[in-house]
């Protein structure tokens, strides 16, 4: 039962921690993409396509990354060489993604999927107990360990990691320095669109194999918050995550026991502990503000 | 103004010889011809030529607006010129960009800094560098560099902790750290204390002699005639003239920056000791509204009728919270602010405007003015609810609001490509005007001015400086806050030091040494207010 659970957590969790990681990265070079729930949809509707029609999961999962990716390349183009309004065009991108996966995934409503192979690691996966709960998962929620992992370590320790935290700081002064502003966003903008194509995918071959329309369903919106409530930092993006995940399932379980509480308020209740707790632990303002990034949705025109 | 060119004189002694002599046999380290550069119609350089010779600091002199910028961001690669040449040690170069410029040995120390606040020491400077090295073993290239230089720093401190000062110390060392051959410094007195710019020229004195040549770019004249060896001015985008700068005298100099003399501002009478005080602050503090903001300890001045206070100080020490309070911004206790007599610190902006008081901004574009609204809208945004008439019944009188909007640009020379345009379109010196002129064609009982003439050509500078006096004359009571001891020295009667939220008690103009202010900014303002300020009627006699 608690094993049951556990994996269940890790299953609601993954593609929030992908979207917001993504977007994490997107937000600290200084570019608001509010497009993540378009991005993930897409992600979603053309993972299941690839799969489907190739039969192979790995293919499906590429082809998921390609069309956050490919979207947020859209937005990219949009806010950084045309320099329109970030938020505009961020809904707007929503609105596209959720609109073109009903178009591209009518053909693939009612037909069975294909669910991603647990990949099992040697003598880590024969572990009793901690063996299939932690290392029985399919190669997505390794990846967005890893990922997290990686993001976190190349912010604090990087150049790369240094450029980026530097550009969604100052980029005026960046710019003067002789760092590519656009450069360095653009492809941020393109990792927050992988990751969060990644976590579309992860829904649709994973979570539930099967394709439903707006089958997202506000997740990105919730990837988004997380981002902000975790003042930027991804150690915190994780716990928010996993903490939004966990009382999810907890109020599942909760309902099927039939507890005497108003399914309404059983709902919301992980969006209320995710706020609690994050709100808690971002108490510290000073590093809350100094993790702000200070240019998050000002447009970058260089004098040329 | 005794004291202050006694300072001067002061320092002059202490220069080198410097001598237009050393410039024929010296080896030519960079050399700009033709340098021609265009924004729409307006030709920011035209055909500049400027050669740099090792070992010398060179200042670039020129009004606001006259094309320094520009060229220096040309030759550090930060803007591609449309026509011209440039030769490095003989050779010709392209510098596309600024990595090219530093990986060439040309460093920049920028006005505005190019530091990034959420950033370490350390990480700011690595950013600069091609190959930075473990953070540990940069840390330690810091530590021992800043040192030998005179310039310590802590690689691992937050650049948003900093004071001003030393931020301009991380730009320095980040230029030394490459091994510059040629320093470019954009104004880089502007915020610092006389001290902080004394250990500055030192520095620069010693790079110099080391063979390292400094462009050195600056409006105030004393400085350029104390430490640079050659100068190249600029006007309207095109030098006119070169020469030694410790031949000339500093109107000499000015003469050639702006073209024409520039008015002295005459002060009629001093103020009567016994005038009332129509503007005060009593033991006003005031937390700090961010965490990198300065909190306000126990601040009181006092403005009589008919005296121009100023509060100087370096940038960052808590002026922006002074103006914030004195004009309602952020509320404070009702007695710490009061106009006129009337207790008024829980009063907000338009209240203390009925009242008679005026303000004008730091900030011109974006606080001072809306950029994208027309004057004239401008003018009904801080007049609405004054005695202008300018709404009646709830409907806007754009007849009158116009009137005054062709009012203001005549009496304050605001100069205009066509009728009643948008804030953005003016240039700098002329939105200023246009603000201030605002704000003072009421005949407010009380202004409160920060910055008035900051980024404002010599000219219109000396225009507005004139109005501030003339106002206190008629009666009005002017508190100006302003970086600028000359400005400061020019129209004050009375002189306050802040610093970090601290302000010494005003006192006489003709009292008030530089190198005393100079000791209030660096500190001294904190331990003065510690003991009871004696703010007495007799400080208004001079």
């Amino acid at each position: 039962m608690f094993e049951a659970i556990l994996l269940t957590v890790i299953t609601a969790a993954t593609p929030l921690l992908l979207a917001a990681i993504g977007e994490l990265v997107v937000e600290r070079s200084g570019v608001l993409n509010l497009g993540v729930e378009g991005m993930m949809i897409m992600g979603a509707v053309t993972g299941f396509a690839v799969a489907n029609l190739t039969g192979s999961g790995t293919l499906g999962i590429l082809g998921a990354i390609g069309a956050g990716m490919a979207l947020s390349a859209l937005f990219g183009f949009l806010v950084l060489v045309l320099v329109t309004n970030q938020v505009a065009t961020g809904l707007a991108l929503t609105l596209l993604g959720l609109g073109l996966s009903g178009l591209i995934g009518e053909a693939f409503i009612g037909v069975p999927g294909l669910k991603l192979e647990k990949l099992d690691l040697p003598f880590l996966s024969d572990l009793p107990f901690v063996g299939p709960v932690i290392f029985g998962q399919d190669p997505i929620v390794y990846m967005s360990v890893a990922i997290v992992i990686a993001v976190a370590y190349a912010l604090a320790r990087t150049r790369a990691g240094l450029v980026l935290r530097a550009v969604g700081d100052n980029h005026a002064s960046a710019h003067a320095l002789g760092l590519s502003v656009l450069k360095v966003r653009f492809l941020a903008v393109l990792f927050g669109g992988g990751c969060a194509g990644l976590a579309g995918g992860y829904m649709s071959l994973a979570y539930t194999p099967q394709w439903v329309e707006n089958m997202t369903a506000g997740r990105g919106w919730i990837a988004l918050a997380l981002v902000v409530f975790a003042s930027w930092l991804p150690w915190r993006v994780v716990i928010g995550a996993y903490l939004f995940g966990a009382v999810t399932v907890l109020t599942f379980h909760a309902q099927a026991v039939g507890a005497g509480v108003p399914s309404q308020l059983l709902s919301s209740l992980p969006y209320l502990a995710t706020i609690v707790v994050l709100v808690l632990i971002s108490s510290n303002r000073r590093l809350t503000l100094v993790n702000t990034p200070a240019c998050l949705g000002k447009p970058f025109v260089p004098d040329r | 103004m005794d004291s202050s060119t006694a300072a001067a004189e002061e320092g002059t002694n202490n220069a080198p010889p410097g001598g237009g002599g050393r410039r024929a046999g010296a080896e030519i380290l960079l050399a700009a011809r033709g340098i021609t550069k265009r924004f729409g119609s307006i030709a920011a350089n035209a055909d500049v030529d400027l050669v740099i010779n090792k070992g010398e600091i060179h200042a670039l002199l020129g009004e606001n607006g006259a094309g320094k910028s520009t060229l220096v961001k040309i030759l550090y690669g930060a803007l591609q010129p449309d026509a011209g040449s440039v030769e490095w040690q003989g050779k010709p170069v392209r510098v596309a960009s600024p990595a090219a410029a530093r990986s060439l040995g040309i460093g920049m120390v920028f006005q505005h800094f190019s530091l990034f606040e959420a950033l370490s020491v350390s990480e700011n400077i690595a950013l600069a560098l091609e190959k930075p090295g473990t953070m540990r073993s940069l840390g330690e290239r810091i530590r021992a560099v800043s040192r030998e230089y005179g310039l310590p720093l802590d690689p691992d401190a937050l650049v948003a902790d900093l004071p001003v000062g030393i931020r301009q110390r991380i730009e320095i060392v980040r230029c030394l750290l490459q091994a510059p051959r040629l320093i470019i410094m954009d104004e880089p007195t502007s915020v610092l204390t006389p001290q902080e710019a004394d250990e500055l020229f030192l520095t620069l004195k010693r790079l110099a002699s080391e063979g390292c040549a400094v462009l050195y770019i600056s409006h105030r004249l004393e400085e350029v005639q104390r430490i640079c060896h050659h100068a190249t001015i600029l006007r309207h985008g095109k030098v006119v003239a070169e020469c030694d700068p410790t031949l000339e005298t500093p109107g000499s100099l000015a003469r050639m920056m702006v073209g024409a003399e520039i008015a002295n501002v005459a002060a009629a009478s001093r103020p009567n000791e016994t005038s009332p005080v129509r503007l005060s602050a009593r033991s006003l503090s005031l937390a700090p509204a961010t965490p990198f903001a300065v909190p306000l300890t126990g601040v009181t001045v006092e403005v009589k009728a008919g005296e121009v206070v100023a509060i100087a100080g370096v940038a960052g020490n808590g002026q922006g919270e002074l103006f914030d309070a004195l004009t309602g911004e952020r509320r404070t206790a009702a007695g710490m602010v009061t106009i006129d007599g009337t207790p008024c610190g829980q009063e907000g902006i338009t209240r203390r405007r009925q009242r008679g008081a005026a303000f004008v901004p730091e900030e011109r574009l974006g606080h001072g003015a809306v950029p994208g609204f027309r004057l004239s809208s401008n003018i009904l945004l801080t007049r609405h609810a004054t005695d202008d008439g300018l709404v009646k019944g709830g409907f806007v009188a754009f007849g009158r609001i116009g009137e005054m909007e062709k009012r203001i640009k005549q009496v304050y020379d605001v100069r205009m490509s066509h009728d009643d345009p948008e804030a953005r379109s003016l240039s700098g010196g002329n939105l200023q005007k246009f603000v201030v002129g605002r704000e003072m064609s009421r005949n407010p009982g009380v202004l409160i001015v920060n910055q008035p003439t900051w980024g404002v050509d010599a000219g219109a500078a000396a225009l507005i400086r004139q109005a501030l006096v003339d106002l206190s004359r008629k009666g009005s009571a002017v508190l100006v806050i302003s970086q600028d001891l000359d400005e400061i020295y020019e129209i004050a009667d009375r002189i306050a030091v802040i610093s970090r939220g601290h302000l010494s008690p005003a006192e006489p103009a003709a009292a008030m040494t530089r190198e005393r202010i100079g000791l209030l900014m660096a500190g001294g303002a904190e331990a003065g207010t510690a003991a009871p300020a004696p703010v007495t009627a007799a400080a208004g006699g001079a």
